[in-house]
């Protein structure tokens, strides 16, 4: 188990051009379905290592909202931080609280990661 | 057939040089386009599409009937969405939350609707993107990732876009970006400021004590050296023309509209030395026209109910999240959006409860739960209208393709004879 994570939400080039392939379409779910993570907190999170080279990882993501079943790859950020892009996925790890401004907490929420 | 000039409704920054080829009218290739664009036009459908009723095709007069129905039965309506449809239609739906004692909402609530409240206690500086091409030699990119979002936003109009007093583009600007994570665009940046999440306020704050020359006694604020904030400080006092550039880094994160608040006393301080001056990433197409046309129909810019007959608004309260994790809307009318894809859980799964109602050309996420479906044309593919670009420039959108559904506007117009009838 990783210590608390960061968890960051937002838009992906792909997540962009797949909105207009329908929002049931595989590339859809591929583009929003995934968790990106540095380089480090991938190998503490599996210090046996991954298994199966090339085989997708599938890890669990929990905030005090919900949680989701994503694959894991590994993203170009800082340790201690992970990214879900916007989709159902995040939704499910984002609460509903605005603190009277409409706006819901979408980044800097506390997350954990376990792998599946 | 080839159109020129076309605008692309995609995003905020609505380019409007898109080369378009339609042949038995699809579009069967699109020159100039970001990808995001080029999906937008290539899969945009031409075909004809019914409305249905719990998922039942049905005749538009009684899909139209049952959710005008639903919406004069309901107690607590919500409009909601906005942002992807044409100012006209925007400007109906208004008129009919009017007639419901509705509450009206667009998704700048989830997006800028933090800028706009920073704005109303701190006032705005203005610029059109295209000062901004001929004129800023300093671009900062805070919490935003043009690369992923605002594809073309380089090329047409900041990074490397060549104006008249910046005739070399890039080489004519410095380029600075401030984000939590490294991105596409700061590695091309000549300076990157790497924050710790949730470090905006303090960081804006340090940069405001430097300008006004006091000394920190800290060498480190949010992850950043006091010794860099320093040589930006200098950067920003003795720029020709200064722009800041932000996004969902800063309205999304602890402090919202706070930090947007102090951003904006920064540029304001900064006119001291210069001219300086900043600018909201918009997402959607016409994000900023939602809020414009509220604005001058209603005084405000969202989070608005007619319930007494006249607009309050009170982000916090008439906000779709809100309205909704607090199951306080009892029917939802959904235009050109898909809260469903992008809400939090708990709004989200409201919105699947009540009687639902969505006027789109897609079928969303949001249309699969939905009680009434009306699809509608695209604006800026198969239907003309206005869309206001980032910088709150009203373009009119082409018709590239014939569609045989109605708009969103002629929809709303059939909507509101039938509640008043």
């Amino acid at each position: 188990m990783v210590p608390k994570l960061i968890l960051i939400t937002g838009r992906t080039i792909k997540q962009g051009e797949a909105l207009h392939k329908g929002k049931d379409s595989d590339e859809y779910r591929q583009a929003t379905g995934f968790v990106e993570m540095s380089r480090a907190d991938r190998g503490r999170l599996a210090p046996q290592g991954w298994g199966e080279r090339g085989a997708a990882q599938r890890v669990r993501v929990r905030t005090a909202f919900g949680e989701a079943e994503l694959e894991l790859r590994e993203g170009n950020l800082p340790e201690g931080m992970i990214f879900v892009p916007m989709g159902p996925a995040a939704n499910a790890l984002i609460g509903s609280e605005t603190r009277g401004t409409g706006m819901p907490d979408s980044k800097g929420l506390e997350a954990e990661v376990e792998p599946l | 057939m080839r159109i020129e000039n076309v605008v692309c409704p995609f995003c905020g920054c609505l380019c409007d040089d898109i080369v378009v080829e339609v042949e038995d009218n699809r579009v069967t290739a699109v020159k100039k386009t970001c990808s995001s664009g080029r999906s937008l036009f290539l899969n945009a459908h031409t075909g004809a599409a019914h409305p249905t009723v719990d998922g039942k095709e049905v005749a538009w007069s009684e899909a139209m009937d049952t959710a005008a129905r639903l919406l004069a039965d309901s107690a607590s309506p919500l409009i909601y969405g906005l942002s992807s449809t044409a100012s006209e239609a925007q400007r109906k739906a208004i008129a009919l939350a009017d007639l419901l004692g509705a509450s009206i909402d667009s998704t700048s609530s989830v997006c800028h609707g933090p800028t706009t409240i920073g704005i109303q206690s701190q006032g705005e500086p203005t610029c059109t993107l295209g000062e901004v091409k001929h004129r800023a030699d300093l671009l900062i990119f805070w919490g935003c990732n043009p690369a992923e979002a605002h594809i073309r936003h380089f090329a047409r109009y900041s990074v490397s876009a060549r104006g008249k007093l910046t005739p070399q583009g890039r080489k004519d600007r410095t380029v600075v970006v401030v984000d939590v994570r490294p991105t596409r665009r700061s590695r091309n940046a000549d300076i990157f400021l790497q924050l710790r999440p949730g470090c905006d306020y303090e960081v804006l704050t340090a940069l405001r004590a430097l300008l006004k020359g006091e000394t920190l006694d800290v060498t480190e604020v949010g992850g950043v050296g006091v010794a860099q904030l320093a040589d930006l400080v200098e950067r920003m006092k003795s720029c020709r023309f200064g722009v800041i550039f932000f996004g969902m880094g800063v309205t999304q994160t602890g402090g919202k509209y706070l930090n947007i608040t102090e951003l904006l006393a920064l540029v304001a301080e900064l006119n001291d030395y210069t001219r300086f001056t900043t600018m909201a990433m918009r997402g959607h197409g016409n994000v900023a026209g939602a809020d414009c046309t509220l604005t001058w129909q209603t005084g405000y810019p969202f989070a608005i109910n007619f319930a007494r007959g006249y607009p309050q608004y009170n982000p916090g309260e008439f906000t779709a999240v809100d309205m909704l994790a607090r199951q306080e809307a009892d029917a939802a009318l959904i235009i050109a959006s898909d809260p469903v894809a992008h809400f939090p859980r708990l709004a989200a799964q409201w919105l699947s409860q009540i009687p639902t109602i969505v006027l789109d050309p897609e079928a969303n996420l949001t249309a699969r739960e939905a009680r009434v479906v009306l699809p509608t044309a695209i604006y800026g593919v198969s239907a003309v209208g206005t869309a206001y670009r980032m910088d709150n420039v009203p373009l009119p959108l082409k018709k590239v393709v014939d569609s045989p559904q109605p708009t969103d506007e002629q929809v709303l117009d059939w909507m509101i004879e039938r509640v008043k009838a």
